[in-house]
C-alpha cells in the first residue's frame, strides 16, 4: 500500500505529502510516524510532493502544530485536506 | 538490534599531531584573493596538488580578521591534509598562516608575491609543491579505532522530507557515534529558531545551555537589526519553500532532528574553533551550506553528513561530504549527487535503525577511501564566513 502522506505526531495539525502528482479528490493514506498508525483522508487540493495538507480544520490565527510544536500561525481559515503553505501560514518569529 | 560500533576501525593517515585523516591532500592555500591565480597555477603544474581559491583576506580587521586566520590555519591543520603551500601577496600575513599550520607539525612552506612577481613565485612554489606531493604519496595508511574519526553535520536545500527522514537518519547515526565516544559537531545558529528550547534542554549542563542561548540570542539580535522582511526566501530559502517548508520554526524542528534522541550537547564552539575533547559540540555558525562545511573542516572534522531534500550539490575541497536524501523525486532526478538513499523510510520499507546503519556503513567506506558523490563530481566549495565589512 502506498503511503501518500506522513504525519510526525497524532497531535499535529498537518501531514506531509510524500508522493508525486497528488490530485484533489484522491482518497489518500496517511502514516502517523510516532504512534505508527494509519489514517485515510480526502485531499481537497492538488498538492506537490513535500508540501503539507491540513488534517484538521484550522481557523485564521490558530497555531499550526507539527512535531508536537508550534511552527507558525494560520492567516486564513484552512479546511481539513487543503494545501497549507506560505499563502495561508506565517512565521511567528522575525 | 543495532550496529555495534565498538571495535569498528578505518584506515587513514596518522598525522604528526596524532590526529587521523581520511584523505591525503596537498593544498595550495592563498592568504588573499590576489594570490588565487598563483595558487591555481601551482596546482596546475603539480598533479596531486589542490588549490583552494577564495574571495577574501585584504583589509580585514579585529574579530573578522581573527576568523580569517583561524579558518585558513585550521584548514591547513585538518588531518585530511598532508602538507600545505601558502601563497600571499606579502610575507607578513603569509608567515602568520605558515606558523599557525606549522604548530600541527605538518610540512608547510610560504611564498610571497611582492618583490618576486607571479612567475617566480609560481616557479618556487611549484618546486616546493613537487616535493610535498612526492612526500605525501609515500605516506602509508594505518588502522585506527572508529573513535578517532571526527564527524560533522549540516543539512541543506532541506524540505519536509529532511525533517521526516534524512535528518533523523543522521540523528540515529549521531546517537550511536556519541555513545561510542566520537567527536561530533552541529551548528546553524539561525536555523534553530523555534526549537532553541529543545536544544537548550539537551545541553549537558546549565552552563553549556547558557553559552548556547547566548550564541542563539546574539544571532537573533543580528537578524533583527538587519532584516527588511520576515526573511522568507532567505531563511527558509526559496528552495526550502519550493520543497514545502513554510516557516523558520518548521525548518528548525527538522534541522535539529540531526542531533538524535540521546546525544547531549557537551559544549559550544566559536566558528572554526577546534573542540577540546570528544562529544557533541554546537558551533555558532551560518546556516549557508558552504560556509558551515568550510568551518567544520577548519575545526578539524574529517567526514561530514549532509542530509538534503531538494538536492543541494555541495562538496568541500578537503572534507568528504556524504549526502543523503529521503525525497523520492530528488533521488529520481539527481541520484548522482546522493551517497545514501533513505527514501524507503517514508514508505515503511526501512526503519530508522536500518537507515542509520546504511549511513554509518557509507561513512566507514568513505573513511577507508571510497569517493563521495561530491568528490567524484568535483564539488570543492570553500566559503569564508565574514563578520562585517572590510576597512
Amino acid at each position: 500500500m502506498t503511503i501518500h502522506f506522513v504525519v510526525h505526531d497524532e497531535g499535529d495539525s498537518v501531514g506531509v505529502v510524500v508522493v508525486e502528482g497528488l490530485r484533489a479528490a484522491n482518497r489518500i493514506n496517511g502514516w502517523i510516524m510516532d504512534q505508527d498508525k494509519m489514517i485515510e483522508f480526502d485531499a481537497k487540493s492538488d498538492i506537490p510532493i513535500g508540501h503539507k495538507l491540513a488534517i484538521k480544520p484550522i481557523k485564521a490565527g490558530d497555531a499550526i502544530i507539527k512535531y508536537g510544536v508550534d511552527i507558525g500561525k494560520a492567516i486564513a481559515d484552512i479546511a481539513a485536506g487543503e494545501h497549507l503553505h506560505v499563502h495561508n501560514v506565517k512565521t511567528k518569529r522575525w | 538490534m543495532g550496529m555495534n560500533l565498538k571495535g569498528s576501525a578505518f584506515e587513514g593517515w596518522r598525522r604528526e599531531n596524532g590526529r587521523m585523516g581520511v584523505r591525503n591532500h596537498v593544498i595550495i592555500l592563498p592568504v588573499d584573493d590576489l594570490s588565487n591565480a598563483a595558487a591555481e597555477a601551482v596546482a596546475n603544474n603539480i598533479k596531486g596538488a589542490l588549490a583552494i581559491p577564495h574571495a577574501y583576506g585584504r583589509l580585514q580587521f579585529g574579530a573578522d580578521l581573527d576568523l580569517h586566520f583561524r579558518t585558513l590555519i585550521g584548514t591547513g591543520c585538518n588531518p585530511n591534509v598532508a602538507g600545505v603551500i601558502v601563497i600571499g601577496i606579502e610575507p607578513g600575513w603569509t608567515g602568520k598562516i605558515v606558523e599557525g599550520i606549522a604548530e600541527s607539525g605538518k610540512p608547510v612552506e610560504g611564498f610571497a608575491i611582492e618583490q618576486n612577481g607571479d612567475i617566480n613565485t609560481i616557479a618556487n612554489a611549484s618546486r616546493a609543491a613537487y616535493k610535498l606531493v612526492k612526500h605525501a604519496s609515500r605516506l602509508k595508511k594505518t588502522r585506527a579505532d572508529l573513535v578517532e574519526l571526527w564527524v560533522s553535520t549540516k543539512c541543506g536545500e532541506s524540505d519536509t522530507t529532511s525533517g521526516l527522514a534524512s535528518c533523523p537518519t543522521v540523528g540515529n547515526a549521531f546517537d550511536k557515534l556519541w555513545e561510542n565516544g566520537n567527536t561530533l559537531v552541529f551548528g546553524e545558529t539561525s536555523e534553530i529558531t523555534g526549537g532553541e528550547h529543545l536544544v537548550a534542554a539537551r545541553c549537558r549542563t546549565p552552563d553549556v545551555a547558557k553559552q548556547f542561548m547566548a550564541m542563539f540570542d546574539r544571532y537573533q539580535r543580528m537578524i533583527e537589526a538587519n532584516k527588511t522582511n520576515d526573511l522568507s526566501e532567505s531563511q527558509p530559502t526559496k528552495g526550502n519553500i519550493e520543497g514545502g517548508l513554510t516557516t523558520i520554526e518548521e525548518k528548525a524542528l527538522g534541522n535539529i532532528q540531526k542531533i538524535g534522541k540521546k546525544c547531549l550537547v557537551d559544549g559550544v564552539l566559536d566558528k572554526a574553533e577546534e573542540p577540546t575533547g570528544p562529544g557533541l559540540w554546537f558551533m555558532d555558525s551560518s546556516s549557508a551550506a558552504a560556509e558551515m562545511v568550510t568551518l567544520c573542516a577548519a575545526s578539524g572534522y574529517a567526514v561530514h553528513f549532509f542530509p538534503t531534500g531538494q538536492g543541494n550539490v555541495i562538496g568541500n575541497p578537503i572534507l568528504p561530504v556524504i549526502k543523503l536524501t529521503a525525497n523520492p523525486r530528488t533521488q529520481r532526478t539527481m541520484s548522482e549527487h546522493i551517497d545514501v538513499d533513505v527514501t524507503g523510510l517514508l514508505q515503511k520499507q526501512m526503519n530508522m535503525d536500518d537507515a542509520g546503519e546504511a549511513l554509518l556503513d557509507c561513512m566507514l567506506r568513505t573513511a577507508d577511501g571510497e569517493l563521495t558523490a561530491a568528490e567524484l563530481l568535483g564539488h570543492r566549495e570553500f566559503s569564508l564566513t565574514r563578520l562585517y565589512e572590510s576597512a
